[in-house]
């Protein structure tokens, strides 16, 4: 493997060589521990740490939920309720699963926004970036899929909806709609599968979590500079870096304590907040809720989705275009995932040549503005699309799209980054060298 | 037909259907009751719980049912707490269908603690196990559910409100009395107001006022919906507090290793 030059692990007992020269496992342990990591990380490395948790929390929680659990129309209600009212602790187990989604997308969407500040996602890491977003949209499909199990209001429109949008697709729509739900309407076969999907989606996230780290430890971690670790000898090397452990991984379990928390918190005095109260009414296909809302964390792609009515002038000109075949209903589809499809391709998107967002004046601006119209979007997702409600949707689809692709493009060519330190060592001492920030928890503020 | 159904999905998606409208526009008006169980210390309180279940047995169980509650849970902890003998006797007040009885053609017989409490007996009255919990978003504003977040308005107000907000004013539509009710949304009910006040006679006395009556009701389907909070509570704060102190031992290791490599970097310049 090239990579940060670094000791390695030699083998020092008779058993240990022995299995060495049979199956160096421990060497592959030793080197992913130790790695050399820059000394010089803040705050926003943590998510990684956050969100490798929340997967097993999920993985552990989902397969005891399992053990309780019926996949059947009649009966997955009042399963849920089993396992609320008469199985030890299961109220605490199902209460963790539920909100551990919500912990899940709120570590994703912090470790997004964190490559997309510091240009992580630019050469060489554009592999570890899209791997990532394949782990995102597969959590996606894992979260909606779940949310279908305890077959309450919610579970049964949304499952109608969201997969009324593959319905939307002209010509093939509706076979694969069909095809997804195992029939022409959201009923047992939609449930059975899903609930198949959603045990074997985690485990395929868990395999591309393992491609994942096998990426970025090939290139190294990124870091607050966008400066690349020194590696022509592991002397240089080693005044960038410091093993991960103990270093980051006191640092990151401390973080993720902080977190649990709160998280603790929320699952304990608050465990419905963040859900919707209609899904606790059994799912009725004759009634439907007079506000279908999804799951927070989609919220900003619904927004995208019901953005473009009929009489916004793109979806005509798209519909002219193309003799009707594009309607305002694939439209949405289409920009829906269009928008996750233009930040896949933000690395080749992107033409600055500086990555961290620290040393480009303008880009700042622009990448604060993201975050915020993020958030817009997620609150007017859970918005009636009316008034002016579907306008503010348009204008934050419109930025989302132009930031990828007008803003990073032209940025590059317009901004006059600031000068940059020549190593990682250098910014490391720049900020621990003065006195007077030594003391505290003392690492540079997550935004910097 | 499979066209229409698109089209239904999508408008629903694009259109959020007109229902949203009204039911933002006429939310019903809820009033913030104190209970005992609201914040991350409140508990339930016993008495309450036991009134609630009198006042449900003898009024609401006419009309509604709780088919997702095991009558034993009644002498649960955390729960109305009754004592035994008196959760069995209580059972036997019911009578459930059994299908195994009378060669397996089935045949009603007493409830036994281990059935659950009958399914609502007039179909259009919903069941009521988990009312409390499907109803916490009324409080607004906007749906937000934030009064829940800040004032502990939840699901429990709601019925309360409900119980105590009829006008007294009906009308006829389509053949059913609606009655006026300022909790409603869209401010008419099907349900006759089934509180008056001194509908029940409470053995140790409390008040039988209209609005006691609701708020002890409401409190014991807080109950119903969520039996245990307390031990839900329990485990929060427990965890809380041990990953506090968790953390606080992660923050001094975590000092104390990074202690030499900031000394480090203050003593040395750069290269
Ligand atoms: C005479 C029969 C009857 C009795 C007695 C009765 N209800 Fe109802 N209840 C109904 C009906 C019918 C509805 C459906 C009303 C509607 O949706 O318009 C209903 C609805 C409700 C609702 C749901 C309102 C909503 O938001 O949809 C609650 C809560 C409720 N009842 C609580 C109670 C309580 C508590 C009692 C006992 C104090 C009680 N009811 C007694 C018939 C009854
Ligand atoms: C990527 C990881 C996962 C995510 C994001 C996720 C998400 C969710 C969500 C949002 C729900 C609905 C919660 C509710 O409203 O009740 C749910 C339910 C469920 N999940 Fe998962 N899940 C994950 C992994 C797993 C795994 C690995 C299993 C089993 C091996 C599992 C089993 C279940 C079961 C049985 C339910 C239904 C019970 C319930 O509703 O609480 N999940 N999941």
């Amino acid at each position: 493997m090239s990579g940060i030059p670094h000791d390695h692990y030699e083998p020092q007992s008779n058993g240990e060589k022995w299995l060495h020269r049979r199956l160096p496992i421990v060497g592959l342990a030793y080197d992913t521990l130790m790695i050399p990591t820059p000394k010089n990380l803040n705050w926003m490395w943590i998510w990684g740490i956050v969100l490798t948790f929340c997967l097993f929390l999920q993985i552990v929680t989902g397969i005891v939920l399992v053990m309780h659990y019926t996949p059947d129309v009649d009966l997955a209600f009042a399963s849920v309720e089993h396992i609320m009212r008469n199985v030890n602790g299961g109220h605490m187990l199902r209460y963790l699963h539920q909100n551990g989604a919500s912990l899940f997308f709120i570590a994703v969407y912090a470790h997004i926004f964190r490559n997309l500040y510091y240009g992580s996602y630019k050469e060489p890491r554009e592999v570890t970036w899209i791997i990532g977003i394949l782990i995102y949209l597969l959590m996606m499909a894992t979260a909606f899929m779940g949310y279908v199990l305890p077959w309450g209001q919610m579970s049964f429109w949304g499952a109608t909806v969201i997969t009324g949008l593959f319905g939307a697709i002209p010509f093939i729509g509706e076979g694969i709609q069909t095809w997804l739900l195992g029939g022409p309407a959201v009923d047992n076969a939609t449930l059975t599968r899903f609930f198949s999907l959603h045990y074997l989606l985690p485990f395929v996230i868990l395999g591309l979590v393992i491609v994942h780290i096998w990426a970025f430890h090939t290139t190294g971690n990124n870091n607050p500079t966008g400066v690349e670790v020194r590696r022509s000898s592991k002397e240089e090397a080693e005044r960038d870096t410091l093993p991960f452990w103990p270093y980051f991984v006191i640092k990151d379990l401390f973080a993720l304590a902080v977190i649990l928390a709160v998280f603790f918190a929320i699952v304990g005095f608050m465990p419905n907040y963040l859900g919707h109260p209609d899904n606790y009414i059994e799912a009725n296909p004759l009634v439907t809720p007079s506000h279908i809302v999804p799951e927070w964390y989609f919220l900003p792609f619904y927004a995208i989705l019901r953005a473009f009515t009929p009489d916004v002038w793109i979806v005509m000109f798209a519909s002219w275009i193309t003799g009707g075949v594009i309607d305002a209903a694939f439209f949405g589809v289409l920009a829906m995932f269009g928008a996750i499809a233009v930040m896949a391709l933000a690395p080749w998107l992107d033409t600055s040549s500086i990555r961290s967002g620290r040393y480009r004046p303008m880009f700042k601006w622009w990448f604060w503005l993201f975050v915020v119209n993020f958030f817009v979007l997620m609150w007017a997702g859970a918005m009636p699309a009316e008034g002016i409600y579907p306008i503010i949707a348009l204008i934050g689809s419109a930025y989302w799209f132009a930031y990828f692709l007008v803003i990073l493009p032209l940025l590059g060519v317009l901004e006059k980054p600031l000068p940059q330190p020549e190593t990682i060592e250098e910014d490391f001492k720049a900020h621990y060298g003065k006195a007077e920030t030594v003391d505290g928890a003392a690492a540079p503020t997550p935004a910097e | 037909m499979g066209m229409m159904k698109t089209l239904t999905a999508a408008s629903l998606a694009l259109g959020l259907s007109a229902g949203a409208a009204a039911a933002a526009g006429a939310v019903g008006e809820v009033t913030d009751y104190d209970f005992s169980f609201e914040g991350p210390f409140g508990t339930f309180d016993q008495m309450q719980l036991q009134r609630g279940l009198q006042v449900y047995t003898e009024v609401c169980a006419a009309c509604h049912g709780l088919q997702y509650v095991p009558i034993r849970t009644l002498g649960d902890p955390g729960g109305p707490g009754l004592p035994e003998d008196q959760v069995r006797a209580y059972a036997e007040f019911y009578e459930v269908w059994d299908p195994t009885l009378f060669d397996g053609e089935g045949d009603f017989r007493p409830a036994t603690p281990n059935d659950h409490f009958p399914a609502s007996g007039l179909s259009n009255a919903p069941d009521l196990s988990l009312m409390a919990k499907a109803r916490a978003g009324f409080s607004g504003p906007y749906g937000t559910g934030l009064n829940q977040l800040f004032r502990g308005m939840g699901g429990a107000e709601y019925i309360a409100s409900l119980l105590a907000g009829y006008t007294g004013e009906e009308k006829e539509e389509a053949g059913t009395i609606l009655y006026e009710n300022t909790a409603f949304p869209g401010g008419w009910i099907s349900m006759a107001p089934p509180i008056w006040g001194d509908d029940v006679v409470y053995e140790d006395g409390s008040p039988t006022d209209v609005e006691s009556l609701s708020k002890d009701v409401a409190a014991f389907l807080m109950w119903t919906a969520e039996p245990k909070l307390m031990a839900r509570k329990e485990a929060g704060f427990r965890g809380v507090l041990m990953l506090s102190v968790l953390a606080v031992l992660l923050y001094l290791t975590n000092k104390r290793i990074w202690a030499p490599v900031k000394a480090r970097a203050k003593e040395t310049p750069a290269e």
